[in-house]
């Protein structure tokens, strides 16, 4: 078992002939992911690593049975791209992009609500079910399939993280990066939900930062979970953040800095790693324990 | 991006909200010409930072005489760091009372919200919970009018204070989506005799949108040295610490100055070369490091869509063309690895493995560092 994807899950990349298209889709292939299908506007008919490139992803649903999109498109057209992905019937859409203007997310979003589909990013690195498959940018050396659940805003440093997991020996059941950015497909809560009721998943690594009340809602969850979870939060040093006027912190309500994150997860029963390398260390005690 | 409040105010006035008329002075001079034509005014720091009112940045002028004094009080002044350059003269309302009105973006809810409060002013955020109204707008079919009478319901306006409450909160979301913005605010939303007046505005554009707003004037807080790495496509920030920290990915680079606080250090930057930059603008962002005069350098890198060889030539390149005589470290790991490790090894460098170890080196050699001139 793992969340989202696995070995049944089948591929399309929307951008397959640019340079990073081309260049990931190799490195999915070679960790086993099956991308079924890529999608270039004008360069159909062309093969990109013997994947067939065709001009819609309705094409690449109908004869190769994708469900699950990843897109290599520049920001600009990142929103056009997802919604012809979810319109198309794909289930999973992967917005590696950063710099997607916020209003396109949140359409994105929006639009991948009412047809019932998950987006994953923008600003992600992707996801992997280690041993199954790998959706997006992450080196493939790091993972090794195993036990936690892992659960991240940022990028390099799940990276980091996950890699001390795999070395320790406990390896991951899944690994979602939710993207960087403001607004994203996927809350913490939607993510933990699926670990709670994951088998392979024994406990979970989270990955926070400043800013936001992502942690915050995500601690109050937590306390209605079975599973140990273990937390990194970044941003222990950054001045007092720029805030954006008054209605942000209308929003936000003193939530937002590091000490709310670590003091909402904390009394979830969250044990928060003052280092990211002890993470690892922490799910260690946890898993003997358990 | 975030515009000055006449900026704002400009384009609130293009999308028919009502705003008091103002002119633009630079000098005393222009200040007082402008009331003349004005009557009663106040005179009003243009700057990007809030709370510009409670540290003296908002002056009243009777008459053009005293708007000129004021003026010359306010240019010049220092407003937490910003030096006031321009100030907005801008004809004096009767305020009765104050609102607040703003749109921004839920990022939780993931869709826009509107907020609003009939205590509006300066003490909008200690302002309770109970006396804040919030109305949630739907990204597919925008703010509807009976959502505004709703929330004018719940602020206790009626009548036509009411109707023009409405028509304002409309108004402001289409200038909300149509602009792109982060936030578009009005605090105070003035209740003057029988009329709303935005008193004041913010307008917040997107960063990442501005590309489709070709037409908006530019603004940037950034300081010299921030926007030169700017340009080369990487996020800095400067702050005041003694080691140089050059990492890849927001998150990296944030645990990596939390990490060097908790050994004792003091990081003198934020800088964020992630997304795959090309060993040109590494080496040119470490160039800049370098000018600025640090105890210690400090290079975290776990390569992913980064090459570790990329950055190994960023730090051959860097230290062939200006020469690095502080002490650095660097810690590789990821893409690429061997490759970059080989470079730097054939450079007399040892990188570092692990973050831990290479951290509390660079800790340790801005110590020693100390008291030593660069």
């Amino acid at each position: 078992m793992a969340i989202l994807v696995d070995d049944k899950t089948r591929v399309v990349v929307q951008g397959i002939t640019g340079h990073q298209g081309s260049f990931h889709t190799s490195l999915m292939l070679e960790y086993g992911t099956r991308v079924v299908a890529g999608v270039s506007p004008g360069k159909g008919g062309q093969e990109v690593h013997g994947v067939p490139v065709y001009e819609t992803v309705q094409e690449a649903v109908d004869k190769h049975g994708a469900n699950a999109s990843v897109l290599f498109v520049p920001a600009p057209f990142v929103k056009d791209a997802a919604f012809e992905a979810i319109e198309a019937g794909c289930s999973l859409v992967v917005v590696i992009a950063e710099h997607v203007p916020l209003h396109d997310a949140a359409a994105i979003v929006a639009f991948a609500r009412q047809r019932g589909a998950i987006v994953i990013g923008p600003n992600t690195y992707g996801i992997c079910s280690p041993g199954k498959s790998k959706i997006g940018i992450p080196p493939n050396s790091i993972f090794r399939p195993g036990a936690v659940g892992v659960v991240a805003r940022s990028g390099t440093l799940s990276y980091e993280i996950v890699q001390a997991i795999s070395q320790a020996g406990l390896g991951e059941s899944t690994v979602v990066g939710m993207g960087g950015d403001r607004v994203v497909g996927l809350t913490f809560i939607d993510v933990l939900k699926r670990f709670e009721a994951d088998e392979a998943t024994r406990a979970v690594a989270l990955v926070g930062e400043i800013g936001g009340t992502a942690e915050e809602e995500a601690a109050e969850f937590i306390k209605t979970m079975s599973k140990p979870v273990v937390a990194y939060v970044a941003g222990r040093s950054a001045p007092p953040g720029k805030r954006m006027g008054h209605a942000g912190a209308i929003i936000e309500r003193g939530r937002g800095t590091y000490e709310s994150k670590v003091a909402a997860l904390t009394a979830a029963g969250v044990q928060v790693a003052d280092f990211p390398w002890q993470v690892a260390e922490l799910l260690r005690q946890k898993l003997g324990a358990a | 991006m975030k515009l000055y409040e006449y900026m704002a105010k400009g384009v609130l006035r293009e999308n028919g909200v009502p705003v008091p008329p103002g002119r633009l002075a630079r000098t005393p001079e222009e200040a007082e010409a402008a009331a003349r034509s004005l009557g009663p005014c106040v005179v009003k720091a243009q700057v990007l930072v809030g709370g510009r009112g409670k540290a003296g940045g908002v002056k009243p002028a009777q008459t053009p005489e005293e708007a000129r004094s004021r003026a010359g009080e306010i240019l010049g002044m220092n407003l937490k760091g910003c030096v006031v350059e321009t100030v907005y003269v801008e004809s004096m309302l009767g305020i009765d009372r104050e609102l607040y009105l703003g749109i921004t973006m839920d990022n939780a809810a993931k869709r826009p919200l509107l907020i609003a409060s009939a205590s509006g002013g300066m003490e909008i955020e200690e302002v309770p919970e109970r006396a804040i109204v919030r109305q949630p707008v739907p990204v597919e079919w925008g703010l509807m009018p009976y959502a505004t009478r709703w929330v004018a319901h719940r602020l206790g306006l009626s009548g036509d204070l009411a109707r023009q409450f409405g028509e304002i909160a409309l108004k402001l979301y289409e200038i909300f989506r149509r602009y792109d913005a982060e936030l578009v605010e009005i605090n105070p939303l003035a209740v003057a005799g029988d009329r709303l007046v935005a008193a004041d505005a913010r307008l917040n554009v997107d960063d990442d949108a501005l590309y489709r707003h070709p037409d908006l004037p530019r603004t940037s807080e950034a300081t010299e040295l921030e926007k030169r790495v700017r340009e080369l496509g990487l996020a800095y920030v400067e702050l005041d610490g003694d080691i140089a920290v050059m990492a890849n990915g927001a998150g990296i680079t944030m645990a990596t100055l939390d990490v060097l606080q908790r050994y004792g250090g003091r990081p003198m930057n934020f800088l964020d070369a992630g997304g795959g930059a090309a060993a040109g603008p590494m080496a040119e962002a470490l160039k800049v490091l370098v000018s600025t005069r640090p105890k210690a350098i400090f290079v975290n890198i776990f390569g992913g869509i980064t090459r570790c060889d990329d950055v190994a030539q960023a730090v051959i390149t860097a230290r062939r063309e200006v020469g690095i005589s502080m002490p650095m470290v660097v810690r590789l790991v990821g893409t690429n690895e061997e490759k970059g490790v080989e470079m730097l090894r054939g450079e007399g460098i040892q990188a570092y493995r692990s973050m831990e170890e290479a951290a509390a080196r660079a800790v340790e050699l801005a110590r020693a560092g100390e008291g030593v001139e660069g």
